[in-house]
């Protein structure tokens, strides 16, 4: 039953006469809340009060205002844990429906360019990569009259947007027009380019006035275990999903290791196309998930199972083709450095779960670009000051590459690209650059 | 139980509800089915002279998502042949020999025309006559209606001519439409009507339209003023119908009241009642959600009527009469103050930035720690619920310096968050009349207001 469902976008766009309801029952609070909650701060009653008086540019330009990727955000952006968390009418009745009212207003603007660049001011600024991060701060650069060039190693733009998020969230087609609305302010977007292999750090900081680094994570982390090249990294098969899902292959009996956000997309992914029972491994308890959990509700809907406090050590193979996932019980002990409690091997032996396929999501490799470039680390993440500036001087990074604390999402991205094209842009027009 | 039913001018009716001489009254099949939901009385829509209609006729006023807070039409009196509808009263009086059932009327201004109409009219049985002075549009412009209600010489005239024919209760319906209320009363009363209705509809134009630039609604590429009714009026309705009670004259004659304008809920009925209505009449309401809703009109009403022990509706009606007064018999030691339950508070802030903008600038923000903190004070870093939410200031009143000027209570959407607490202001009462006697330089000087001021302990920021 699952299967049929497939990918497409789970939530419809809202009617306009469901859209000017829920405006209406905004309360247009001062000094609002949800604006506090967002991280990127857009005025949301301003927005959603112009929804209800029909001026769905003015709505639109008002979150783009504090936010390029607007458009990514209502539809990616965990609202429950930001805007919608701290609505007032929270309390007692229901949130307003902030995400898919900001999906409304995006959606009206989709294709027009509304917004406008400033006359280019003869500065120019590299932005290594095209994800949230990398878009926003191009775009943020080029509305401000700088000359702006993005380097993309992938043959897409849109970074996570276009590969990493699964359709279910956010359709293809809505990340790629993201990137092109930003390349409509003049922003020039290289594919193909990669630093270390075909670009050099040294090259972009004679060619451009400052650089902004925003080349997201790693590849999926190494569990280390035997028979591992037949487990499926899960970044893959969630691009596989957007990119080619009728070519996918999906197992009938998949399990999928990991408790992230990126594995229960994963999950969602393997039962939405077909497989007849989906099982997420975690070595720790439920209550150690980094998943929201709002995501966690909804896969367990989408029929997914769990085996918790369970440690993969061997993949079990039959000819090159996996038949199940040798693992041990685990039990909870003290705290690590992430504040979650530990699991330990409970010690009373290895039990077999069957399957016909492996994922795994247990999280990326810290941004192998750091070490690269010879930046300081927080970590593993790079190491920025309040200017986003790393300690290389008119360098400034962004993303999931400064991530250190806390989770990592699209909408932080924005933000950080965001702050760090103010602070370019303050230090190009004080004619400080480059050091 | 209560008991809802009423003796208006001697017309008997099991329930103070009539549905208003308008589009829901238009003929003998709608009322019988309004009986049948339970309405007390309907004022049979105008009769008259031949009349075309023109299309579009209602235009309306929506807000903030609730439709039809105002309608406003350009419909005629009733565009149905003078004897269909005669026929048709006689039926539905046959019929429902309970309910009150009465026509109102709009003929030209000559005797011979009034008297014709009145023998008309009670040769059906009906129960009693309304004068349509009222109608501000169309008819007025053929010397009827609404010319007729802004003259109180001419409804004087008029309605005399009528009474001299009449054998069956006479009500004149007024029109808004008139600098006060009072003159055309007194001049009903001075011809010797046997009871007064308010109000009629008021002139407006409802709205262009912003794609085409014509008025709406749009009859032809042209528009006009209309006639506005509806829940947006209620208030305007009340203060006339409370400036008739209030007027020696008008309340002297004890000629009964039939209140209209906005009655869309049991509530809104109770207060028309306290301010002095012995019937009520309904359009707009029924015109937006059919008969229906004369159950939970009576059934409210006589819930309240229960609770605070009223057992007839002479028993309500004037009641809160008595306490409309001017501006200068108003205490001005009286003093209120708004207070915030912090505990129904939501924190959307809205009193602040009210009391801020507007008023007297006396609600502060006040965070967790009991800090006064601005609003938008929060670090460009912060984000999240938890960060929003736990560091979110509560607006808290400093009394001392609330005016109780009621904004913040207005605006409030949480019921019963914000109320007016009574507080001793420490002076003695005083009204304004009573200073002009007593002080007059007072009222005169801003020098010896200020001494005043400061004698009295009136701080004003």
């Amino acid at each position: 039953m699952a299967a049929t469902k497939g990918l497409a976008e789970q939530l419809p766009p809202l009617s306009p006469q469901e859209a000017l309801v829920e405006a209406n029952r905004c309360l247009f609070c001062y000094d609002a809340p949800c604006t506090h909650a967002c991280p990127t701060h857009i005025d949301i009653p301003r927005f959603i009060k112009k929804i209800s008086t029909d001026n769905l540019i003015g709505s639109a330009r008002t979150i783009l205002e504090a936010n390029l990727l607007g458009a990514t955000c209502a539809r990616v952006c965990p609202v429950q844990e930001l805007c919608e968390g701290a609505c007032v009418l929270g309390h007692d009745h229901n949130p307003i429906m902030i995400g898919r009212l900001q999906r409304y207003a995006m959606d009206h603007v989709s294709g027009k360019d509304v917004v406008k660049r400033a006359p280019q001011n003869g500065r120019s600024v590299a932005v290594i990569g095209s994800g949230p991060a990398g878009l926003s701060c191009a775009g943020e650069l080029a509305r401000r009259g700088h000359s702006v060039t993005i380097f993309e190693k992938r043959p897409l733009g849109g970074g996570l947007s276009t590969y990493g998020i699964i359709a279910l969230r956010e359709p293809i087609e809505a990340s790629l027009e993201e990137v092109r609305m930003i390349e409509s302010l003049g922003v020039h977007i290289e594919t193909g380019a990669e630093l270390g292999l075909n670009l050099t750090l040294e090259d972009l900081r004679k060619r451009f006035d400052a650089i902004f680094l925003s080349p997201g994570l790693g590849a999926t982390q190494v569990m280390g275990i035997p028979g591992e090249e037949l487990i499926v990294d899960g970044l893959d098969y969630i691009e596989q999903s957007k990119l080619n899902p009728s070519g996918m292959c999906i197992g009938r009996n998949v399990l999928v290791i990991g408790a992230g956000n990126t594995a229960i997309d994963c999950a969602t992914v393997a039962k939405r196309l077909g497989a007849d029972q989906v099982t997420m491994i975690y070595r720790r308890s439920e209550h150690e998930m980094s998943a929201y959990p709002h995501e966690y509700d909804f896969v367990k809907k989408e029929g997914v199972e769990f085996r918790f406090l369970t440690q993969p050590v061997r993949v079990l193979s039959d000819g090159g083709r996996v038949t199940g996932l040798a693992c041990v019980h685990m039990e909870l002990g003290e705290p690590d450095s992430s504040g979650r409690r530990s699991a330990q091997p409970a010690g009373n032996g290895e039990f077999v779960i069957p399957a016909d396929q492996i994922v795994k999501a247990v999280g990326q490799q810290k941004p192998p670009l750091a070490q690269m470039l010879g930046l300081e680390v927080d970590r593993g993440f790079i190491k920025v000051n309040t200017d986003l500036e790393t300690s290389l001087t008119g360098v400034f990074a962004g993303g999931d590459c400064i991530r250190a604390k806390n989770s990592a999402s699209t909408v932080m991205a924005v933000q950080d690209g965001k702050l760090a094209a103010a602070a370019i842009h303050l230090r190009l027009n004080t004619g400080n650059t480059n050091g | 139980m209560a008991d809802l039913s009423i003796n208006f001018a001697g017309i008997r009716s099991p329930n103070p509800f009539w549905l208003a001489s308008a589009p829901p009254a238009n003929s003998g099949a709608q009322i019988h089915r309004a009986f049948e939901a339970g309405w007390g009385g309907a004022v049979w829509k105008t009769i008259g002279p031949p009349v075309l209609n023109v299309s579009n006729r209602y235009g309306a006023w929506h807000h903030g998502g609730q439709r039809m807070l105002g309608i406003n039409n350009v419909e005629l009196i009733s565009d149905r042949p003078l004897d269909v509808n005669l026929r048709e009263i006689a039926d539905v009086k046959r019929a429902w020999p309970d309910r009150a059932v009465l026509v109102s009327a709009m003929v030209e201004s000559k005797p011979e025309s009034w008297h014709d109409i009145i023998r008309q009219i009670e040769d059906t049985g009906a129960d009693g006559i309304e004068l349509n002075y009222g109608c501000p549009h169309g008819m007025s412009e053929r010397g009827m209606g609404a010319a007729v209600g802004q003259v109180p010489e001419y409804c004087e005239q008029i309605t005399r001519w009528v009474m001299e024919a009449a054998h069956i209760p006479v009500i004149v319906k007024l029109t808004p439409n008139i600098t006060n209320i009072v003159s055309p009363a007194r001049a009903a009363v001075a011809a010797g009507a046997n009871a007064l209705s308010l109000i009629n509809t008021l002139n407006s134009i409802t709205g262009v339209d912003l794609d085409t630039l014509e008025i709406s609604p749009n009859i032809g590429g042209k528009g006009g003023h209309g006639g506005y009714a509806g829940p947006a009026v209620k208030p305007i309705a009340l203060n006339m119908l409370a400036a008739l009670g209030s007027d020696d004259v008008v309340h002297g004659s004890r000629l009964p009241i039939s209140a209209m304008g906005g009655i869309t809920t049991w509530k809104d009925a109770a207060e028309f009642l306290l301010l002095g209505a012995s019937s009520l009449q309904v359009c707009t309401a029924v015109m937006h959600y059919g008969y229906r809703i004369v159950e939970d009109l009576c059934d409210g009403l006589s819930n309240w009527m229960d609770a605070k022990g009223f057992r007839t509706i002479p028993e309500v009606t004037a009641r809160s009469l008595g306490r409309i007064s001017d501006f200068k018999d108003l205490d001005l030691s009286f003093r209120a103050v708004a207070r915030i339950d912090s505990r129904k508070c939501i924190q959307c802030n809205l009193c602040y930035v009210a009391c801020n903008d507007t008023a007297h600038q006396c609600i502060d923000l006040i965070d967790a720690k009991g800090n006064l903190v601005q609003p938008y004070s929060y670090a460009v870093s912060s984000n999240g619920k938890q960060e929003a939410t736990e560091t979110r200031p509560n607006p808290r009143v400093r009394e001392v310096d609330c005016v109780g000027c009621r904004l913040c209570y207005n605006i409030c959407p949480v019921d019963q968050c914000i109320s007016m607490v009574e507080v001793p202001s420490g002076r003695e009462p005083v009204t304004w009349d009573q200073l002009v006697k007593s002080r007059p330089e007072v009222t005169e000087d801003w020098e010896a207001m200020e001494k005043y001021r400061r004698e009295a302990g009136i701080h004003v920021h």
